[in-house]
């Protein structure tokens, strides 16, 4: 069923947390190896947190909390996140 | 507070003395997922129960219909705020299926199909606090809502009534689950508005 | 908000005075939020409509078109009870991904766009701001609806097609096609994808916007009619119709 949504919405939530944009930067997938944007994770909006899935072999790749004065990130299921920074 | 939007009151919702600080009531039943929902058919679902010497106790979906089964009638409270009043339920009570275990343990964690996992003090799954429930409603349960069974412990925030439950593992350590790790409280009471780190 | 035009029976644009507004990107959104007197609050994202404003408009001017949907919380709020001089509280612009420039450096490139329902308003941003530009890439849009009572800007996008700058605009109806259709109703196949898009040899840069499972669905038939999935940058809407 395809009730999930894409990485494009995380660009909002995290966008909070990072000077530049988030959904552009590329992530590896730390089971299956696949690299992407983040735009490009399936998002399940709808939860207590966010939370993105590899859309190659469904792993966990990010989660986020929102509370009202703290924010969590977990980036365990990726290797790492590349940003682009402008240049100065 | 962010800006008033004038006009607006969202989906229907009243605040009530009879629910916990922060709390809405709604007259739908908000469905959040953390994920993609899992599709277990009856033929193959199993629950077991796992002590901390590492015995499993299971029943399959037959076995389980069994048991005496109860017609719990709860508050639920969602830590997105949204609570639901007078929901009812059908399930087998932690108490029935825990009293042929023989156990010391003082934690427990839940696991979902799918990977899901929250984690409780044992003490708060017995005396009648705690169901694993298979009907709302007087239908079998939505697999939206977590069926074929969840758990249901209505006076813990809702994210602790694991949807599509497989089993229960009990510890001597307590192990934080999914949303517990994350940020969420790791007992949350909500007559004590235990939602974050800290509350 | 300044104004407001209807777009269909159930759709409007909202156009929001948004002073200090830094600026946006062809295919950026906003986050929208409502918050009731008791504090009770929701957000929900929107695609802009508008190209990025050209700096002379004082106070700059931002547009959303919604749909409401039957079962929304907050669509039928913005298209029935927001109205001239409410404020309107946004976060964004948001997004680096799914966004055209007509300044990068691919920009005389073909851009094939694919839009089901709602994922046109994105689309269109885009769509404007190429004419803003005076850009002549050559565009496409294949544009799925149920019906053309769904259709949105249609007056403008056949105007925009008749300017003869290289915008094309092809329709596929999935349940009821109008009079002197060509096609009978039916889904965007590959035969249409074929027909009215771009050969994978042109490669074309490809965006494609709407339900999730139209966009996947769609994705699909461009990488297996061969374009590069690299290519294609996707916005999913999730499930049209269903509860935000």
């Amino acid at each position: 069923m395809s009730d999930y949504m894409d990485g494009n919405m995380l660009g909002g939530k995290l966008g909070e947390l990072f000077t530049m944009d988030v959904t552009s930067a590329m992530l590896t997938c730390v089971s299956c190896g696949a690299s992407m944007a983040i735009a490009q994770a399936r998002v399940y909006p709808h939860a207590p947190g966010m939370v993105a899935y590899c859309p190659n072999c469904g792993a966990v790749l990010l989660r986020l909390v929102r509370g009202p004065d703290r924010a969590w990130l977990d980036l365990r299921g990726v290797t790492c996140l590349q940003l682009a920074v402008p240049l100065s | 507070m962010g800006i008033v939007s004038p006009g607006f009151s969202g989906r229907r919702r009243d605040a009530n003395e009879k629910l916990p600080p922060g709390q809405y009531l709604v007259t739908d039943f908000p469905v959040l997922s953390a994920g993609p929902t899992p599709r277990v058919d009856t033929g193959r679902w199993e629950f077991s129960i796992t002590t901390e010497t590492g015995k499993v106790h299971r029943w399959d979906w037959a076995a389980f219909q069994a048991l005496p089964i109860e017609e719990p009638t709860v508050d639920i409270h969602c830590v997105t705020k949204w609570s639901k009043l007078g929901t009812h339920w059908r399930g087998v009570s932690l108490d029935t299926l825990l009293a042929g275990v023989d156990t010391s343990a003082g934690f427990a964690v839940a696991h979902s199909y799918g990977g899901y996992t929250t984690n409780l003090p044992l003490a708060d799954l017995v005396d009648g606090q705690a169901w694993v429930a298979f009907g709302f409603g007087g239908e079998p349960l939505e697999a939206e809502h977590g069926g074929p069974a969840r758990l249901l412990v209505p006076h813990l925030y809702f994210w602790k009534s694991a949807k599509w439950l497989q089993g229960i593992t009990l510890s001597d350590h307590d192990e934080p689950g999914f949303w517990e790790s994350l940020g969420y409280h790791n007992y949350g009471d909500p007559w004590r508005e235990q939602r974050y780190w800290g509350d | 908000m300044a104004a407001t035009r209807e777009e269909t029976a159930t759709a409007r644009t909202i156009v929001l005075d948004v002073p200090g507004w830094p600026g946006h990107l062809a295919g950026q959104h906003v986050d929208v939020r409502l918050t009731a007197p008791d504090g009770y609050s929701t957000e929900r994202s929107y695609s802009i409509a508008s190209a990025p404003p050209d700096g002379g408009a004082d106070p700059p001017v931002v547009e959303l078109t919604v749909q409401r949907l039957p079962d929304g919380e907050v669509s039928p709020y913005l298209t029935q009870t927001l109205a001239v001089g409410y404020p309107l509280e946004l976060r964004g612009p948001v997004g680096g991904w799914f966004v055209w420039n007509p300044d990068g450096p691919a920009s005389t490139r073909p851009v094939l766009l694919v839009a089901g329902g709602s994922g046109v308003v994105p689309l269109m941003a885009i769509i404007r701001e190429r004419a803003a530009a005076g850009s002549h890439a050559p565009f496409k849009l294949i544009y799925s609806v149920r019906d053309s009572g769904a259709l949105l800007y249609a007056g403008e996008l056949t105007q925009r097609e008749q300017a003869g700058d290289g915008l094309e605009v092809s329709y596929v109806y999935t349940r009821t096609a109008p009079p002197g259709s060509s096609q009978p109703a039916g889904r965007l196949n590959a035969a249409t994808l074929a027909s009215a898009g771009w050969p994978p040899e042109e490669s074309p840069a490809v965006f494609v916007c709407g339900p999730t499972g139209f966009v996947e669905a769609v994705a699909d038939l461009l990488v297996r009619a061969g374009h590069g999935a690299g290519a294609i940058k996707t916005e999913r809407f999730g499930p049209s119709g269903g509860k935000p």
